[in-house]
Parts: C-alpha cells; structure tokens; sequence
C-alpha cells in the first residue's frame, strides 16, 4: 500500500460518506452542504486518475455553479427547511426489485471485466491541450451541438425571467 | 505528473488545520456570558418582524442559471485557447473557425437572455 | 527519502509563505488605515507603538479577548463552518503563485512558488467559486434578513463577475499557451506585459477583481447603511476576525494574480542582459514582485477612498451588460493580434 492508495481510500470515502449524508439528512441545507464534499472527493479522485482539468471542470462546474444554483432554490423557497422530506408513498418492494436488478448488472460487469492492473503512464503536461485538439479536429460536430444545448438552456432561463415580468 | 500536486495536498491541509484554530480560539480567551437580549437577532434595535428566511427574487436563480451556461462556454475556450497557436500553425485560419461558431451561438443566446430583460434589475 | 525531501521543502515553504502572508494582511489593514486618513487629511492610528506601528496586534488580541456570540436562532454548525470556509480558501489560493524565478541552493533547484501544478490558473478560478460558500452560509446560517439579503447579493455578484475573469483570463491563456503560472509569467518577457498587449482584457480582469473581493466600490455585500454589516452581521470575536483575515488575504492574492497574469509576474524587464550574478538577479525579481503587488494594493486602497458605492442593479448591469462583452471582445483581439503579427 503506497501513499496513492492512501489518497486514493482518503478520497473515495470522503465521497462515500458525503454522499450518504446527502440522502438521508433531513434538513435540506445539510444535504446540500455535504453535496460540495461529495463533488470535492470526486475532483480530488480525478487528479488521481492524471485527468486533471476535468478535476478542475469538476470544481468550477458543478461546485462553483450547480450546487449554488440549488442553494439559491433552497433560499428562493420561504420554510423549506422546516418541511420534512419524505415522501408519502414507500414504494420498497418495487424499490428492492430496482436495485437489486442494478446492482446485479453492476456486479456482472465489476467481476466479467478484464480490468487492466498496471498503473497508466501520467501525462507531463496537462490533458487541456489533447481535450482541445479532439473537440476541435475530430469531435468538432460534438463540439458546436454543445454550443446549441447551451443555446437551449439560455432560452430556457430567459423564459422563467419573462413569466416574473407578467406577474408583477 | 502526480508529484506536482503534493504541496498542493499539504497547503490544502496546513489552510485547514489554520482555519481551524482560528475559529477554535473565538471560544478560547472571550468570556461566555450568554443571555437572550445578547443572543436575539440583531434588527437595528427593533424586535425582529416578519420571518427570517423571507422569498427572494427569482433574478438571483437566473443568474446562477446564466452562471453555469457561460462558465461551461469558458471551459470550452480553454482548452482551445491552449491550443491555438499550434492549430493556427497546422490549419492556417479555419483553426478558428469553430470556436467562432461556438461563441457566436451562444452570444446569440446572451442576447435573446437581454432582449427579453433578464438581465434588466430594479 | 527523496520524497520526504522533497515534502520537507514544499513544508518550509509553506510555513514562510503563511507566515509572511499574515504578516502582510496585517500590515495591509495598517496601511489601508494610513493611506485613508492620509487622503482624508487625518492622523489615523497614532498610539500604538510608533505611529501606531503595533496597532494590527492590538486590535488582534482585542477580538481574541471579545465574547463570541451566536444568535440563539442561528444555525450553530454552518455558522462556525462559515468563517473557516471563506478562510480556508483564501489561504489555500496562495498554493500556485508564483513569486520568483528557479533558484538554486545546497546543489538542488528550488522553485520559488508552493506548487508549480500545470491547471495552476483554473486551480485559482476553482478555489474562488468554493469562496462563494463561505458567504453564503454566512448569511444563510446567522438568522437575520441583513445577513440574508448580504450573502445571497454577494454569491450573486461574484458569480456574475466570475464569467469576465474567466473570459479576461483566456485571453492570456492564448498568448502563453499554458495554464501554469510560471509559465504565463515567463511568457511575458521583457516588455511583453499583458496589460500593454491586451488593455480591454486588463481593465475587465481588475474590474472582476474588485467584485470578487467585495471591495468598494462593490461592496455591497456589506453595505453598511442598508444592511448593517451584510453576511458577518451576526459574527463577533475571531470569526469576525476570520472574515476580516479572508478579505485582506484575499486582496492579496488577487493583486497577485492581477501581477502574474497581466504585469509580468517576478519578472523585471531585461534583468538578465545586465549580467549580475544569479543570486542578485533572484533577488531582484522577487523584490519586483513585490513591489508590483504592493502598487496594486495601493491602487486598490486609494480607489476605496475615491470612488461611492455603486447601487446593486448599476453592479449587475456593469458585470453583465459590460465587461462580459468587453472580456469576450479582449479574447477576439488577442486571437487577431495572434493571427497578425504572429506573437
């Protein structure tokens, strides 16, 4: 056991535990706040993995923009924390049927893979110069739909701004 | 690769063992001499009205919105932006072209986001 | 062994460069003091010590000595994880600035930076969108509407100025061609400084810079004459004392950033065809870097005292109907001036 896999354990259970406290607080400020560690693990995972601007995409991405985006509905919404989360309906049975369909899948793959155990060889220089010559040689078509999908959630956020200016 | 991110890991960890003992010693030396007129909710000498965590502007949830589609529009200029100088050499000036479809789609975008006013606050 | 080295200089380093930087913040609030009763034509801090020289200490041990009080309707936990979230960062950002070229010392090279990490830049920019939390657990945790109403316009405010300094510093990002700091800053050699080759760029990214701090005249986060004290209304002892660190530390670490990405880094013009010795020349770009830093923390200081608050839907609009277009604009003419001349 070397001091990567130290890291390694360090980071995966700091996602693991995090993301157990995400479904089962029950205040949903606390859920939110221990989604940031979650994304925080997953970030420090991928340095690991040598992808390190996908690591910083994580962080600026998902902590910096969406977990403020669902802080901001969490604040937008009067009392929500005094609201217990729960929903009424208990579905377990069908519930039990789901996980156990997908956890048997998962295990299918984990053990029917041929996992190659060698370490990979690090990149010396940082993975952003390979990402942006694929997305802009062999991926371009891919790149300019991403280009749309933005477009389209553009037009969606302009939406919600107009139907507060009817209301008021 | 991998070793560069070792001081990295120990800053990250001297920063918390530091911010730590900075909160820590807010309870050290100060007296602890709590009563309920000192630990009311401070309203410029009135008695709190109205709730404390009141609605706020849907404007805030836009802008987080408007936050994240250009953030990702950045993080796609930069791994381009690396980039550039060697695609110029190779493609000569279509390596542009491209990423100016790209940002022209988008601003296409901020300006419908304008026209419509969401960016307009009062 | 090589390893633990290695972990024993990163250490060292580490430990000057908190060491020095506390110092610094604490002098930094010193000399904003100074210089504002200067402009004001006042004394300012005349007490303690010589001109007031042991003052920082003083109102230190002060704030350790207050009582810390939490609001009985506050949410105790996130309202102690507030001030170490915003702390934390602001010391953790310092990780990739460079402050100095290679040295060599006892037969090894040194770098003088923490860590020179390729992705440095976007390490910065990462660390910087977690500083929103601080702000807004702040105001969220503390049960009061100023408190409230300061964080969740400050997470606003500094989102919206984030996408401009994402954009400015893409501009550089082209001409260096590399997103590790030393890199950048030896990309700017001789007169080749970023803020002459690309002005549009240089303006956004110290405009960003004001926001991002919450300095005046953005400070509406903390507006005092609508909202109190903002986000650390409800804060006393040394958790005010966190935030007010965190805003200082973060001060510096932005003139830094301003320094290395735009003003040529540690690098003094043409230093190397003066033929000093090795060490002399180190010395002498170390000092330039922190000369370069301290001239834009007066420029920080003195734009504090001269220009009124802005009012927060003029804020908005200046980020979003302004210097976005202008960061954008900055990225077409570095793209253009690459295509043309070829630099």
């Amino acid at each position: 056991m070397n001091i990567y896999d130290i890291v390694f354990y360090l980071f995966a259970a700091i996602t693991l535990a995090s993301a157990f406290v995400v479904v089962t607080a029950r205040n949903i400020i606390y859920s939110a706040f221990s989604l940031l560690f979650t994304f925080f693990g997953i970030a420090g995972l991928y340095v690991l993995l040598g992808a390190d601007f996908i690591a910083v995409v994580q962080l600026m991405v998902y902590v910096g923009g969406i977990l403020v985006l669902i802080l901001f509905g969490v604040m937008l919404t009067n009392k929500i924390t005094s609201v217990q989360i729960k929903t009424g309906t208990l579905q377990v049975i069908p519930a039990i049927l789901g996980t156990a369909l997908m956890a048997g899948v998962l295990i299918k793959i984990f053990t029917g893979t041929n996992w190659h155990s060698q370490m990979a060889q690090y990149p010396t220089k940082t993975t952003a110069y390979a990402l942006g010559h694929i997305l802009l040689t062999d991926y371009v078509l891919i790149f300019e739909l991403l280009g749309i999908l933005l477009l389209i959630a553009l037009i969606g956020a302009a939406t919600i701004a107009r139907k507060e200016e009817k209301a008021s | 690769m991998i070793e560069q991110y070792i001081p990295i890991f120990l800053v990250i960890g001297v920063s918390v063992v530091f911010s730590m003992a900075v909160i820590a010693s807010s309870k050290l030396f100060g007296p602890q001499r709590p009563d309920s007129e000192k630990l009311s909710t401070y309203e410029s000498g009135m008695k709190p009205v109205g709730g404390v965590r009141e609605r706020i502007s849907i404007k805030y949830y836009l802008v987080a919105m408007l936050f994240i589609v250009f953030d990702i529009e950045v993080i796609f200029v930069y791994p381009w932006g690396v980039e550039f100088k060697k695609l110029l050499g190779e493609q000569g000036i279509s390596a542009l072209v491209p990423m100016i479809i790209f940002l022209v789609v988008l601003e296409l975008g901020y300006l419908y986001v304008y026209k419509k006013g969401g960016l307009k606050w009062d | 062994m090589e390893l633990l080295i290695q972990a024993g200089i990163a250490l060292a380093k580490i430990l000057i460069v908190i060491t020095v930087m506390l110092l610094t913040v604490s002098y930094l609030v010193y000399f904003e003091r100074k210089i504002s009763a200067w402009i004001q034509n006042r004394r300012g801090p005349n007490r303690v010590g010589w001109y007031g020289a042991l003052q920082p200490f003083a109102d230190v041990f002060k704030l350790l000595l207050k009582e810390d009080i939490v609001p009985s309707n506050a949410n105790k936990f996130i309202h102690s994880l507030a001030p170490f979230i915003t702390l934390f960062v602001s010391f953790a950002t310092y990780a990739v600035i460079p402050f100095g070229p290679d040295i060599k010392l006892f037969g090894r090279t040194i770098q003088l930076a923490l860590a020179d990490v390729n992705i440095g830049v976007l390490y910065v920019l990462a660390l910087t969108s977690l500083g929103v939390y601080g702000l807004t657990f702040a105001g969220w945790s503390s049960g009061s509407k100023y408190s409230l109403l300061g964080g969740i316009r400050s997470s606003a405010q500094m989102i919206s100025y984030e996408v401009s300094m994402g954009f400015s510093i893409a501009g550089v990002i082209l001409l260096s061609e590399s997103l590790r700091p030393m890199a950048i800053v030896e990309s700017q050699y001789g007169f080749m400084w970023n803020a002459l080759i690309q002005p549009i760029g240089f303006i956004t990214i110290v405009v960003s810079a004001f926001a991002e701090t919450n300095r005046l005249p953005f400070d509406l986060p903390e507006a005092e004459p609508e909202l109190v004290g903002g986000y650390h209304t409800e804060y006393s002892s040394m958790k005010f004392a966190g935030f007010f660190l965190a805003e200082y530390a973060n001060m510096i670490i932005a003139s830094a950033m301003i320094v290395t990405l735009y003003l040529g880094g540690w690098q003094f013009p043409y230093i190397d065809k003066f033929g000093l010795s090795m060490g002399l020349t180190a010395g002498i770009q170390v000092l330039s870097f922190l000369l370069k830093m301290a001239l834009v923390l007066f420029f920080f200081i003195w734009v504090r005292w001269s220009i009124p608050r802005f009012r927060y839907d003029q804020l908005m609009n200046l980020g979003w109907k302004v210097m976005f277009p202008l960061s954008l604009l900055n990225l077409i003419w570095v793209a253009a001036l690459i295509m043309i001349f070829n630099i």
